[in-house]
């Protein structure tokens, strides 16, 4: 067996250590999907009547519509009946503090490495943990509300900022978007609201940690994010799911509203479980992210890590309405065995002076197959708009597929797009190199990665990059020997 | 230092390597002439330890230790440097961190801790100046977008860092200009002690009028055709690659 052969089988062998499963009861609605079904999760919610006329709205549209097929991904079809829509922890319904939540759940994210208790992170961090579908508990809320900041499950939101959540819901990513989108739209059970008022720097990272536990649920989260104007905010998102043999369907919708000279940071660290090295289980993950920078001076910037899942669909995007706004998207996306990504983003320059820069890096190992595909749409009254994009992909052996197809629409000539790509490849002469020198291949792997991704780690949040960084290493683990 | 001994070795089933001997002791420059084809690059592959060769026959001792056996770091942990014909661009990796993970790694094999900040600062100064590199370079990924002189000095630059007991030049020489030439002779010269050997894979005389060897060996087909003192390179610059093929029918000395 030649060293590649032995780099690519140990690879195939790695495992996923998030797979554990929580034992905790739990309650589901009945399996499918009716309108019955929609009202059932609102109801639950205690939702107000707008809210489930909204979601019966999406719901309608949804039954019109059918699933995309253009993405470089291939999978059996769903059976979207077949899928439990709604599955919570049983408990109180709502917590006082830490206490009160199920000793078992507490365990599962210490397990995780999360810790709940705010005395205890020296970092401060403020979370919100959102478990199959509900939000079990958001830290920090005080300190936050001291500043006007408002960040809560999108349940509460709903309920208790119902003004804020009516005028920006939909409006970024409309109901009838696309196919996921508007499944989301019907049937989102919960996910994280924020709002930073105006002048407000937000003190300190906000997050939401995802994580999947029931079998046959589907997880439907929606983020709805608020930026007023002058202010600042970076936000950082995890997700992890136990191993089944089944698939699980993850369809999230994430909004991002920036108004005049405000910033949003949105930060990804996705680690769904990818299905063993066969392609048995593992997470489809078809999410719809789209930010706008509403206001002059806003700025967006996107930077994902994505190693988990085994079928990703995602395309962070910008809209980039407001003059001199600025757009960004940084992504290291990783495949091994047979897990398929079809990512990147789009970037919609309309107002004037609008900047967009997209740097993507692919790597792809086993019989992975990894596309970016990219959208740059310069509007016709999008004068001097600017983008610059880099996509790279790195592969691992010659059994994975990497493809590009970056799109281009250009309406105004005024504007300047600049593209370059370029393929490299881990080879066994580049390993040899390495070890002629005294390093071993595993450590060279690992140099190798880090050094190409290194543009969008500089991105993250120090703490999370520190953890993107051991989850690159754990997803190509044992990839030498 | 080093010892071959009838070395057999093929590549998918093809024999390039037929019988090859040759003793190294420190202090030693030796050099292998011979045309392309012959086997050179195989050689200095498979005492570095690359795989995909398979050795029919033959042992190879490096200090007393059988290495055949050993993973190729392990053999570089020991003192063993190739500075490859075609050195590899790695894209991402600047040369100040590759050179610092190998310079600790080697460290570790000897129980030693890791290289100081500044004691690697210091030395990668002192080195540079050896083969007259442009500061700016460190920084830079090893080998990207380096003109084929460039690749050649960093190998002897890398060399110099590193220390090794015996180094292996493959054709570094090839591809050179006479000014870069005399840069990397130069800095195989002032790294030259009575501890460390060379063997100095080459194609032309030219190097050897800058790097004088003690030994010169002519290669073909797979083995030694014969030896000599330096005066055996300008006698195959004259007489021609021919000549060697003649050679090839008489046994070596
Ligand atoms: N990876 C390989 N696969 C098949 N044949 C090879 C390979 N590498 C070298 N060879 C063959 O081995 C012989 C010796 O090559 P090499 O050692 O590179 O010679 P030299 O360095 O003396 O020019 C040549 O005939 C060459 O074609
Ligand atoms: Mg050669």
């Amino acid at each position: 067996m030649s060293n590649q052969d032995q780099i690519l089988e140990e690879l195939t062998s790695t495992d996923y250590k998030y797979g554990f499963i929580t034992d905790i009861e739990v309650e589901n609605a009945p399996k499918g999907l009716t309108e019955d079904t929609v009202r059932f999760i609102s109801a639950k919610k205690q939702e107000p009547e707008w809210m489930l006329e909204w979601r019966l709205k999406a719901f309608k549209e949804w039954q019109k519509m059918t699933e995309p097929t253009w993405a470089n991904v291939h999978y059996s079809k769903i059976d979207f009946q077949d899928i439990i829509y709604y599955s919570a922890p049983k408990q109180k319904p709502t917590l006082n503090s830490l206490d009160e939540v199920d000793p078992e759940l507490l365990k599962t994210f210490e397990k995780l490495g999360i810790s709940l208790d705010e005395q205890k992170r020296l970092s401060g961090v403020a979370i919100d943990i959102v478990f199959d579908s509900v939000s079990v508990k958001t830290t920090f809320q005080e300190t936050l509300k001291e500043k006007g900041i408002i960040f809560c499950s999108m349940s509460e939101a709903i309920r208790e900022h119902g003004e804020l959540v009516k005028q920006y819901i939909g409006s970024v990513v409309p109901q009838k978007d696309n196919f996921y989108a508007t499944l989301n739209s019907a049937v989102f059970s919960d996910g994280s609201f924020c709002y930073i008022p105006k002048g407000v720097r937000c003190p300190m990272e906000l997050s939401t940690y995802f994580r999947i536990n029931s079998a046959g649920s589907g997880q439907f989260e929606r983020t709805l994010l608020i930026a007023d104007d002058d202010s600042y905010v970076s936000y950082l998102e995890g997700c992890t799911a136990p191993q089944r043999d089944e698939h699980q369907l993850h369809a999230a919708v994430v909004e991002l509203i920036a108004l005049n000279n405000a910033e949003i940071k949105y930060s990804t660290v996705q680690n769904w479980y990818p299905g063993d090295k066969d392609g048995k289980g593992g997470i489809y993950n078809f999410v719809t992210k789209r930010g706008i920078c509403k206001g002059t001076n806003s700025k967006i910037s996107w930077t994902q890590v994505e190693t988990g899942s085994a079928i990703t669909w995602k395309y962070p995007s910008c809209i980039l309405a407001g003059d001199n706004s600025i757009g960004e998207f940084y992504s290291v996306a990783v495949t091994n065995n047979m897990q398929q990504a079809d990512t990147g983003t789009k970037m919609f320059h309309i107002g004037k002076n609008t900047k967009s820069r997209i740097v993507s890096k692919g790597i792809s190992a086993g019989k992975s197959q990894n596309s970016y595909r990219g959208l740059v749409k310069v509007h016709k009254k999008a004068e001097n708009a600017r983008n610059f994009s880099q996509c790279d992909s790195l592969l691992m052996g010659d059994k994975c597929g990497a493809h590009t197809f970056p799109y281009l629409e250009v309406g105004n000539k005024s504007a300047k797009v600049e593209h370059e790509a370029t393929t490299s490849k881990i080879g066994e002469d580049m390993l040899f190199y390495f070890q002629q020198r005294g390093i071993d291949e595993e450590t060279a792997v690992a140099m190798i990665v880090n050094g190409f991704c290194k543009e969008v780690m500089d991105n993250l949040p120090m703490e999370f990059a520190v953890e993107a960084r051991k989850l690159l290493a754990i997803s190509l683990e044992g990839s030498v020997g | 230092m080093l010892k071959i001994k009838n070395l057999h070795v093929s590549i998918e089933g093809k024999k390039i390597l037929k019988g090859f001997s040759l003793d190294v002791n420190a202090g030693e420059i030796h050099a292998i002439m011979g045309p392309n084809g012959t086997g050179k690059s195989t050689l200095a592959a498979v005492l570095a330890g690359k795989e995909g060769y398979e050795i029919t026959d033959g042992t190879v001792e490096f200090e007393g230790l059988n290495i055949l056996e050993l993973e190729p770091e392990e053999r570089a942990r020991l003192g063993v440097f190739l500075a490859f014909q075609y050195p590899v661009e790695i894209p991402g990796v600047s040369n100040a961190n590759f050179l610092k993970a190998a310079v600790n790694e080697i460290r570790k094999s000897k129980g030693l801790d890791n290289i100081l900040p500044n004691d690697f600062l210091k030395m990668i100064r002192e080195k540079m100046e050896l083969v007259e590199m442009s500061k700016d370079f460190i920084s830079r990924s090893v080998n990207q977008g380096f003109s084929g002189g460039e690749k050649k000095r960093n190998e002897i630059f890398q060399l110099a860092m590193l220390d090794p007991k015996l180094s292996i030049l493959d054709e570094t020489d090839s591809g050179l200009d006479i000014d870069a030439l005399r840069i990397v002779a130069n800095g195989v010269n002032k790294l030259r002690t009575s501890n460390n050997a060379f063997i100095v894979i080459t194609h032309y005389q030219r190097l050897l009028e800058y790097i004088v060897p003690d030994i010169v060996h002519v290669m073909y087909d797979g083995k030694i055709v014969k030896s000599g003192d330096k005066n055996l390179a300008l006698e195959l610059e004259e007489k021609g690659y021919d000549w060697v093929k003649e050679l090839d029918n008489v046994p070596a000395n």
